[in-house]
Parts: C-alpha cells; sequence; structure tokens
C-alpha cells in the first residue's frame, strides 16, 4: 500500500511557471504507520514542505514537486518504492528513511540510479562508514555520535559502570559496541549486558537483571517502544531511586513526551536539535506545529527541513540535478547553513557536520510549558561528535 | 542460598514472581478469548484493539474528566464493553452461522481500523500514564524488590478470573450460557432470550479485555499498537489451553507467564518464541490444547 500525496505548493507555483527553469522533484520517504511514525512520518512531509515554501520565495527559478510514500520498515517495500520513485515517477532526491535497514538498500539503489539520498531518520553509521557512496549525504545524527556524546559525558561525570539493555538485532548491536568502547576508552567498565527481543513488552526481568549487576549507569541500546517500556518499568521498580541511572543511547524528544516527565526526569541523552533551544527554533516550530497541532518536533523532522534546503541551494546554483553524483558533490563543496542547524559542512564520506548536545531531562517542577522538557548539560563541538574521517573505512576517503 | 544451572536462588524466585504477573495479563485477556470463543464461537481478533481501548479510555478518563485509575478501572470495561456490544449487534450476529473464518476476518478488520484510527489521531509513541498513587513504592521482599503495583495487579487479576470461572462453571446463569451454546432452540423453548445472552457475553468478554488495557496503563506504553503486539502471545495461549476452555485459558496464562519469565534468565534471546514452541509442541501431542473438551 503506498500513499502518494502531490503537494499543493508546487501547483501554486505553477502560475510562475513561465520562468520556472530548474525543476526537482523530491520524495519523503519514512514511516507513516507504525514505531517511528512520531519521530519521522508525517512530521518530516511538513518539514520538507517548510523548506520547499522557504526556499522557492526567494527563488522562483526553482520549481518543486513533493511526494511521499510509507516504507513500512521493510527494506524490499521501500526499495520497490525507490525504484518506481527514480525510475517511473522522475524523483531526483530522496529524504528522511528512518530505519537503518530500508536506509542501507535505498542509499545503494541511489548510487545504481545516480541520484541523490539525504538520509535523516537512519541511525546506522555505516551509511557513512563501509556502506558510504557519492550519493548519499547522512544529515542529522549516527550510531557513533549518540554513543561517543552519552557515553563519554557519563563517564566524565562519575558514570564509570555499565549494564546494557540492548535489542537484540544489528542496529542494537552496533549501539552498544559504539558505546562500550567509548566507555572504556574513557576510563569505564562494563559490568554486563542482556540482550532482549524486538518490541518487547515487559522488561522486569531484565531490569531486575541490571539491578543486581549494581552498575552505576544502565545503558539502553534500543528504540522506541522498548526505551519507553523500559524507563517506565525502571521507574517502578525503583533503579533511579536506587542510585542507578538511565542512558538513552537513541531517544528522540516525542519518546520524552510520551514518557512524561515524571517518569523521564533525569534521563541523560544526546540530540543534534531540540525545539526549545533557541528563538529561530521556536519560531520555525510554531510553523511547522500549524500542520501538527500539539506536537513537537524531533532532530529528525528538523534534518529534513535542513537537509531538503541544502539541496535546493545546490540544485538552484547547478541548475539542473539530472547528475544526481555532482549534485552531492556540489553539496559537500558549499558550506551548509540554514535557520535551524546554523553553520556546518558535508565531508567527503558524506557525513554532514555540526555540534552535538547532551541533555538532560527536566523534572515536572522545572518544566514552564508544554515541551519544554530538557536541560543542556554540554554542547559537543561539531569536530568532536562524530567518527573521525579515517576511522570510517569508506571506500571514498581511503581509495 | 543455592545455584540452579549457575544462577543464584535468589535471581530465579525473583523471575519467578515477575513471571507470574505478566502471566496475569496472559490470563486476564485469554479468558476474555475463550469466554467469546467458547459462548459465541467468534474467534475475537479485535480482542487487541479492546485491551489497547482499555488503557486509551483511562487517560481519557484521567486527561478529560479528571477521573483517576479507580474510576477507570470501573468505568472503562464498562464503556468499552458497550462499544463492544455494539459491535456485536451491528455485525458479529449475522456471523453465527458461518464459518469460523468469516469472524476472525471481521474482527481483525476492525482490529485495524480502529488501531489505524488511533495513531492517526495519537501517533506512536504513546501517552504517559501513572501509577495510581495509592499503589507506588514497593517492598523488598530479600531476593527482589517487589513493586505495590504489580502485587495488586497479579492478586486483582487472579481474583477476577477465579469469579468469571465460577460464575460460568458453577451457577445456574453459567449453566444458561453453556446450554445456550449447546442448544440455542432448546434454551429458548424454556423462556431465556438466547441473543440478548450472547451479546452480553460478548460485552462481558470486551469488557475484561479494557479491564487488562487499564491494569496495564501505569506499567506499559500506553499506544496505538499495544494490542497489537500482545494479541499474537495471547492467542498462543489460548490454543495451549484449548480453544473455549476457561479454566484452561487461566491456568496456560500464568504457567506461561512463568515459563517465559524463566527464559528470560536462561536464555533471553529466546524469551519472545519460548510461548510459540510449546504451542508447536502442544498442538504435536494434544491437538485440542492441555485442557480442550474435544480432545
Amino acid at each position: 500500500m503506498k500513499r502518494i500525496l502531490a503537494a499543493a505548493l508546487a501547483a501554486l507555483l505553477m502560475g510562475a511557471g513561465a520562468q520556472a527553469q530548474t525543476k526537482v522533484k523530491i520524495g519523503v520517504l519514512s514511516d507513516m504507520s507504525s514505531l517511528y511514525s512520531d519521530i519521522g512520518g508525517a512530521g518530516s512531509v511538513a518539514a520538507a514542505k517548510l523548506a520547499i515554501a522557504d526556499f522557492t520565495a526567494g527563488n522562483k527559478d526553482v520549481q518543486v514537486d513533493l511526494v511521499s510514500a510509507d516504507h513500512q520498515n521493510k527494506p524490499d517495500v521501500g526499495s520497490s518504492i525507490a525504484n518506481q520513485w527514480f525510475d517511473v515517477d522522475n524523483v531526483d532526491l530522496i529524504v528522511d528513511v528512518p530505519n537503518s535497514g530500508v536506509a542501507l538498500a535505498v542509499s545503494e539503489i541511489a548510487r545504481q540510479k545516480n541520484k541523490v539520498f539525504v538520509v535523516s531518520g537512519a541511525a546506522a553509521s555505516d551509511l557513512t562508514g563501509p556502506k558510504c557512496n557519492a550519493n548519499t549525504i547522512h544529515w542529522t545524527y549516527d550510531t557513533w555520535m549518540l554513543a561517543n556524546g552519552t557515553g563519554k559525558a557519563l563517564v566524565k561525570t562519575g558514570g564509570d559502570t555499565w549494564f546494557f539493555l540492548t535489542s537484540d538485532y544489528a542496529f542494537g548491536h552496533a549501539l552498544e559496541r559504539d558505546t562500550a568502547a567509548a566507555v572504556e576508552a574513557s576510563g569505564g567498565k562494563v559490568l554486563g549486558k542482556v540482550r532482549h527481543p524486538l518490541n518487547t513488552n515487559d522488561f522486569s526481568s531484565f531490569l531486575l537483571q541490571a539491578q543486581s549487576s549494581k552498575a552505576k549507569i544502565i545503558g539502553l541500546a534500543n528504540a522506541g517502544g522498548d526505551t519507553i517500556n523500559s524507563i517506565k518499568q525502571g521507574a517502578e521498580f525503583g533503579i533511579t531511586k536506587g542510585g542507578q541511572k538511565f542512558a538513552g543511547l537513541l531517544v528522540f524528544a516525542s519518546d520524552v513526551v510520551a514518557l512524561g516527565l515524571p517518569t523521564a526526569q533525569g534521563l541523560t541523552l544526546t540530540e543534534t536539535w531540540y525545539w526549545d533551544a533557541n528563538d529561530g527554533n521556536r519560531a520555525w516550530t510554531k510553523r511547522w506545529q500549524e500542520e501538527r497541532s500539539g506536537k513537537f518536533p524531533t532532530m529528525v523532522q528538523a534534518g529534513v527541513y535542513s537537509g531538503v534546503t541544502h539541496y535546493l541551494k545546490a540544485a538552484a546554483a547547478l541548475k539542473s540535478v539530472a547528475d544526481g553524483k555532482a549534485t552531492v558533490a556540489k553539496m559537500k563543496e558549499m558550506p551548509t547553513d540554514d535557520a535551524l542547524f546554523g553553520k556546518g559542512t558535508i565531508r567527503a564520506d558524506g557525513r554532514k557536520i555540526h555540534d552535538a548536545y547532551l541533555y538532560e531531562v527536566k523534572t515536572p517542577a522545572e518544566s514552564k510549558h508544554p515541551g519544554d522538557i530538557y536541560t543542556l548539560r554540554a554542547t559537543i563541538p561539531a569536530a568532536e561528535a562524530f567518527r573521525p574521517l579515517k576511522e570510517g573505512s569508506c571506500p571514498l576517503v581511503s581509495g | 542460598m543455592f545455584e540452579v544451572l549457575g544462577i543464584p536462588s535468589q535471581a530465579l524466585f525473583g523471575q519467578l514472581l515477575i513471571g507470574l504477573i505478566n502471566g496475569s495479563f496472559y490470563a486476564l485477556l485469554s479468558l476474555g478469548l475463550a469466554v467469546i470463543f467458547g459462548m459465541l464461537n467468534i474467534i475475537n481478533f479485535t480482542h487487541g484493539a479492546q485491551y489497547m481501548l482499555g488503557a486509551f479510555t483511562a487517560f481519557f478518563l484521567l486527561q478529560y474528566g479528571g477521573l483517576g485509575y479507580w474510576w477507570a478501572l470501573i468505568l472503562a470495561p464498562v464503556l468499552v464493553g458497550i462499544s463492544g456490544i455494539v459491535i456485536e449487534r451491528l455485525f458479529l450476529r449475522w456471523l453465527y452461522k458461518l464459518d469460523h473464518l468469516y469472524g476472525l476476518l471481521l474482527t481483525f478488520g476492525l482490529a485495524l481500523i480502529i488501531e489505524g484510527t488511533f495513531r492517526n489521531f495519537f501517533g506512536s509513541s504513546g501517552l504517559p500514564y501513572s501509577v495510581p498513587s495509592e499503589l507506588t513504592g514497593g517492598r523488598d521482599l530479600g531476593f527482589m524488590f517487589l513493586p505495590n503495583y504489580r502485587a495488586w495487579v497479579v492478586l486483582f487479576s487472579l481474583a477476577v478470573c477465579l469469579t468469571t470461572w465460577f460464575i460460568i462453571e458453577r451457577t445456574k446463569l453459567g449453566s444458561y450460557l453453556r446450554a445456550a451454546t449447546e442448544n440455542p432452540a432448546l434454551v429458548r423453548a424454556f423462556g431465556i432470550n438466547v441473543p440478548r445472552m450472547i451479546t452480553l457475553t460478548y460485552g462481558f468478554g470486551v469488557a475484561l479485555a479494557a479491564l487488562a488495557g487499564v491494569m496495564a496503563a501505569p506499567i506499559y506504553n500506553v499506544s496505538p499498537q499495544m494490542g497489537a503486539n500482545l494479541i499474537i502471545v495471547v492467542f498462543a495461549v489460548v490454543v495451549i489451553g484449548g480453544m473455549g476452555s476457561i479454566m484452561g485459558a487461566i491456568v496456560t496464562g500464568f504457567g506461561l507467564g512463568v515459563i517465559e519469565g524463566l527464559t528470560k534468565v536462561f536464555f533471553p534471546e529466546a524469551s519472545n518464541t519460548v510461548i510459540f514452541i510449546i504451542m508447536a509442541i502442544v498442538l504435536l501431542i494434544r491437538p485440542a490444547g492441555l485442557f480442550g473438551r474435544r480432545a
């Protein structure tokens, strides 16, 4: 089942069609109906629309079409949509794609068809590591950055013994491996781990094991509903009251809102964008909420805005996006600058570089208004936030 | 202090208790399914969605009505039970004479519609719901920390399960119900309104699902797909216990909770599959289930 909706925006701009020279078609491929749909989903489509509206307001000679579809977290479904978009529907750019499995598949298709892929939703750092290519840019965050940000910072503040609750598939293993490495490199120790199946309802058994390990930090190498259930039940079993602390290795603002502050308070996590961080972000959030009322944007959705904006800048400069590789090369050559992520760069391996932030979830008493959830604990400068270029074993760099 | 297969006894007792607690959810849910299947011959695939409705109703009552957990425990099953009665009157009653498959497809379709609608309005990441203040905290049992709320869950669901079993198997009302499934025409001849009894039975089964939903709200993530994740396991429990067997559903529910809990200690990776392995073995040896009547 494929849902494609053409943006009315493009139709509005058709009036100025006489002067439109550069035509661009963008596809938002996301999880529209399942566990990641609040992280990306319709909110990513709304973000892409804002990016297009903002850009075309000042660049009437670029005409942009927008489509979107649901990949259902299945690599085969995602691949067939990507093939259809590139081959039949003349889509030039695919954005978002939460779920690393789907993203790796789409990245390969973009390379084969010489189109462009800007990843905002997926986490796997392999996208700019062994699986990197000249058509893919990894925009918002990745597993290495999450592991490094949260892992290092917690060891520095005394959290030097760790126990992992790990989701038992490739993503969880990677996150656990990267975090354990970061912890040990900063002088910490890993006391144990337990691997649970994806979509586990009850974590009490695993929490008891974590509790009896006496580790100071319980690292959650899982995502979405699994993370929410771990933390919710951890509060019930008195984990945080007993002096142990949770480290959310992949927690989004939408998860914290779902948990509620009484349960989530004190949780440490790393993000690259927070809606309430400054006036610019707040103003953008207000516009975004016109379409997504009552919700708060995640860094993934902000990344879609930022990525689409930069792509359109490159398109305007090149006047054509027919050659995906050339477009990506242009994107890497131009410094990035937008309202949400500020100034940044894109590395040779396709990694977008910007600051990351270590946040702690506020207590209910500290929170002044809805969505006021984080206190900034540390800023990780762009140069340190992501995996060093040489360590990724990306063929584009070594070869 | 002794050890079993390298696991200290303390941890083992803890896991046994936790298994029992999880088993109480399986028991409550499979009980509702067994009642509905036993009396109506309908395989109620909407059960997971109705469990989810129970949890959401608890959230709505708190958010918009200011009514806390204890009110929800009474009101949510009633409200969701009424919605079940509407479903039975509008759709299910046309299906009793047809093959099981039609009921299964209809209820499965309804579940997809209900869950899809909720996802559309409330997203997928869920809503917060706290443990009622009377039951926060917990006690140290020596071998584990037992949250008060979990103790409440296990006791309350055991009471509900046994009461239900007693009503259906040991009272006059229950005997009418059982007779009505065997031979509706004859029971009607005695002046008993069989269709109404069937309608109320479905409403009751649905109310049990909603009750489990309310009890789950403070400890599991309240999200539109919370039931979809659980329903498959619960169906396996019902199949192992024997379709339609009330006591079978209760005993298997608690028993499998314990087995699953132990798997989480010895081989956590298999904890999601162990129930299905048992189901396969039971189906091979006793196709009608452990407590099935048509063995």
